[in-house]
C-alpha cells in the first residue's frame, strides 16, 4: 500500500503551475487535497510520475464576492467552504452539500477543486454546481477556458478538463433568498451516496413556487437534472401531495447504476424519495427565509 | 528520483528529515521521526487511525506526503499526551471503556483533541461527527462517545 516512486514539484504561483504542467506533460497530474488522488497512488491505480502541487499557491484559494457573482478559487478546502458565512448566506445549497462530503479531517484537507475534477459520481459537489449552473474556469498555457456545470462533468472520473489545463476557479451566481437542500442516503453518515438528492426553491410574495432546480447524483454517471418535475412545481404551493405528483414525471430511465450491492431497481426506489425530502426541505427553509 | 530536504515543527519541535516524495507524512513520522504512537491501519484514507493535527487542523496522515509537510506545525498523539500519566481525553476512554485493542485509539484522541480545542462543550451529535471519520472494531463507539461526553462534563466543570 505504498505509492510509487514520482517527482515532486511545489510551484508558488498558477502560472509556475502551468508552466510545470506543460513543460512535464502527460505523466504529470496535479494534487490538491489529495484526499482521492493519494489513495488512488497507494493502491496503484494512479502512477503519474510527476505530481504537481497546488496547496502553495495562495492565489487559488480564495473566496469573494463581485457584485452577484461568487468567485471560488479551486483549492478553497471544503471544511473552510463550510465554515464561511459568504456561502452559508448566498449559496445555501453548496453549504449543505459540503456537510455531506466525507469526514473533518478529509474536509479539512479536501477541496471544492479537486472534488469536481475528481468527479466521482457519487460526490455532491458535481450535483451542487449543476444545480447553481456555474461557471469553471479552466486555465492553461493557452489561456481560459470557461465551462458551463453541464458540460463539465462528462463521466465517471471523467470531466472536460484537457491535458494542460487546471481548474482555477468556480463561478457561481449568489442565491440568497431561497431554501436550499442536500439530501442523501449512505451507509454511514460521510460515506458516498447511494442516492442523493439537491433542491433548490424560491418563493414567491404569495408562497407559491416561483423557481426551483432538482439534480439526483450517484445513481449515473454524472448528475442528473429534472426540470419536468421543477416545471410542474412552478406557480404551485408546496404540500407532499403535490411534490409526489410532480415527482412522476422523474424519468427514472436515466438511472444507471447497478451493482451486487445497491441495485437499480434500489435506486430508482431511493432516488424519487430523496428528491422528495430535499423539495420540501428546501421549501420549508423558502419559506422560512420570507418570516 | 530526487530526495527533499523537509523541515517541519513535530510536538513543538524542530526537525528536518529527508524524504522520497512518495512517503506518506505517517510514515515519515513512524520511520524518520520513531513517533509510531500514529498508526497506521489502511494506508489509503478510510480508517482514520493515522489522524494527526496539521496547523491546528485534524488530518489524515496516510493522505499527506512527508513533502507537504515543510513548514507545518504537527501534532501527534505523543504530543497530545502529558510526560506523565494521561491526558483528560485519554484518562476518559480508559475509564468508559472507549478501547478494547488500542488499534484505533491514536487516532481517535487526535479527533477529540482537535475537537476540544474548538469546542469545550461538544454536543452528542458533535461528538460523533468528529469520530465519524474513524473506525473502531472493538467498541462499538459508545464507550467513546461516553468518553468524550464525560470530557465535556469535566472540562465544563473546570471553568
Ligand atoms: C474517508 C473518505 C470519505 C470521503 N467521502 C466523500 C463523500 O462523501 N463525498 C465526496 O464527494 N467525496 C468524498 N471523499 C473524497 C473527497 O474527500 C476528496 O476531497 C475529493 O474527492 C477530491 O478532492 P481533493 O482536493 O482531495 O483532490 P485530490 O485528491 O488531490 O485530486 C483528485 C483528482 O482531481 C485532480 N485535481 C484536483 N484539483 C484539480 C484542479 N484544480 N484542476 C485540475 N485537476 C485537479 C487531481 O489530479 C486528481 O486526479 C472522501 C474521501 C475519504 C478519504
Ligand atoms: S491509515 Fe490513514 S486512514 Fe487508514
Ligand atoms: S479499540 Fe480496537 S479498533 Fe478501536
Amino acid at each position: 500500500m505504498k505509492p510509487a516512486p514520482f517527482e515532486y514539484f511545489a510551484p508558488r504561483t498558477l502560472d509556475e503551475a502551468l508552466d510545470l504542467l506543460e513543460s512535464e506533460g502527460s505523466e504529470a497530474r496535479v494534487i490538491a487535497g489529495g484526499q482521492s488522488l493519494v489513495p488512488m497512488l497507494a493502491l496503484r491505480l494512479a502512477r503519474p510520475e510527476v505530481l504537481i502541487d497546488l496547496n502553495r499557491i495562495p492565489e487559488l484559494s480564495r473566496i469573494r464576492q463581485e457584485g452577484s457573482t461568487i468567485h471560488i478559487g479551486a483549492m478553497t478546502r471544503q471544511a473552510h467552504a463550510l465554515a464561511s458565512s459568504l456561502v452559508f448566506e448566498q449559496l445555501p445549497l453548496l453549504h449543505y452539500g459540503l456537510q455531506n462530503v466525507g469526514h473533518p479531517p478529509t474536509r479539512a484537507r479536501g477541496t471544492l477543486g479537486g472534488s469536481l475534477s475528481h468527479a466521482d459520481p457519487a460526490a455532491e459537489t458535481p450535483a451542487v454546481m449543476l444545480a447553481y449552473k456555474a461557471d469553471m474556469v479552466l486555465k492553461s498555457k493557452q489561456g481560459e477556458r470557461i465551462i458551463p456545470a453541464d458540460e463539465f462533468t462528462l463521466g465517471t472520473f471523467d470531466t472536460a478538463i484537457e491535458p494542460g489545463e487546471i481548474l482555477a476557479e468556480i463561478r457561481v451566481q449568489a442565491k440568497p433568498n431561497e431554501g436550499a437542500a442536500l439530501v442523501e442516503l449512505s451507509r454511514r453518515k460521510g460515506d458516498f451516496a447511494m442516492a442523493s438528492a439537491a433542491a433548490r426553491v424560491s418563493l414567491a410574495a404569495d408562497g407559491t413556487c416561483a423557481e426551483a432546480h432538482l439534480i439526483v447524483g450517484a445513481v449515473a454517471p454524472v448528475p442528473l437534472r429534472f426540470d419536468a418535475v421543477t416545471d410542474a412545481l412552478k406557480g404551485q404551493k408546496f404540500s407532499e401531495a403535490v411534490v409526489r405528483e410532480a415527482l412522476e414525471l422523474m424519468d427514472l430511465e436515466l438511472f444507471e447504476f447497478d451493482n451486487e450491492d445497491i441495485s437499480l431497481e434500489y435506486r430508482r426506489k431511493i432516488g424519487p424519495v430523496m428528491a422528495e425530502r430535499a423539495l420540501l426541505q428546501a421549501f420549508k427553509r423558502a419559506e422560512g427565509m420570507q418570516k | 528520483m530526487t530526495l527533499h530536504q523537509v523541515s517541519f515543527t513535530v510536538n513543538g519541535k524542530k526537525v528536518s528529515v529527508e524524504v522520497e516524495p512518495r512517503q506518506t507524512l505517517a510514515d515519515v513520522l513512524r520511520g524518520q521521526l520513531g513517533l509510531t504512537g500514529t498508526h497506521l491501519g489502511c494506508e489509503h484514507g478510510v480508517c482514520g487511525a493515522c489522524t494527526i493535527i496539521v496547523n491546528g487542523e485534524p488530518a489524515r496522515g496516510c493522505l499527506m506526503l512527508g513533502v507537504q509537510a515543510e513548514g507545518a506545525e504537527i501534532l501527534t498523539v505523543e504530543g497530545a499526551s502529558p510526560d506523565e500519566g494521561l491526558s483528560l481525553i485519554q484518562e476518559a476512554l480508559r475509564e468508559f471503556h472507549g478501547l478494547q485493542c488500542g488499534f484505533c485509539t491514536p487516532g481517535m484522541v487526535m479527533a477529540l483533541h482537535h475537537l476540544f480545542s474548538v469546542n469545550t462543550s461538544p454536543t452528542e451529535e458533535e461528538i460523533k461527527e468528529a469520530i465519524s471519520g474513524q473506525l473502531c472494531r472493538c467498541t462499538g463507539y459508545q464507550g467513546i462517545v461516553n468518553a468524550a461526553k464525560a470530557v465535556a462534563q469535566r472540562l465544563q466543570a473546570q471553568q
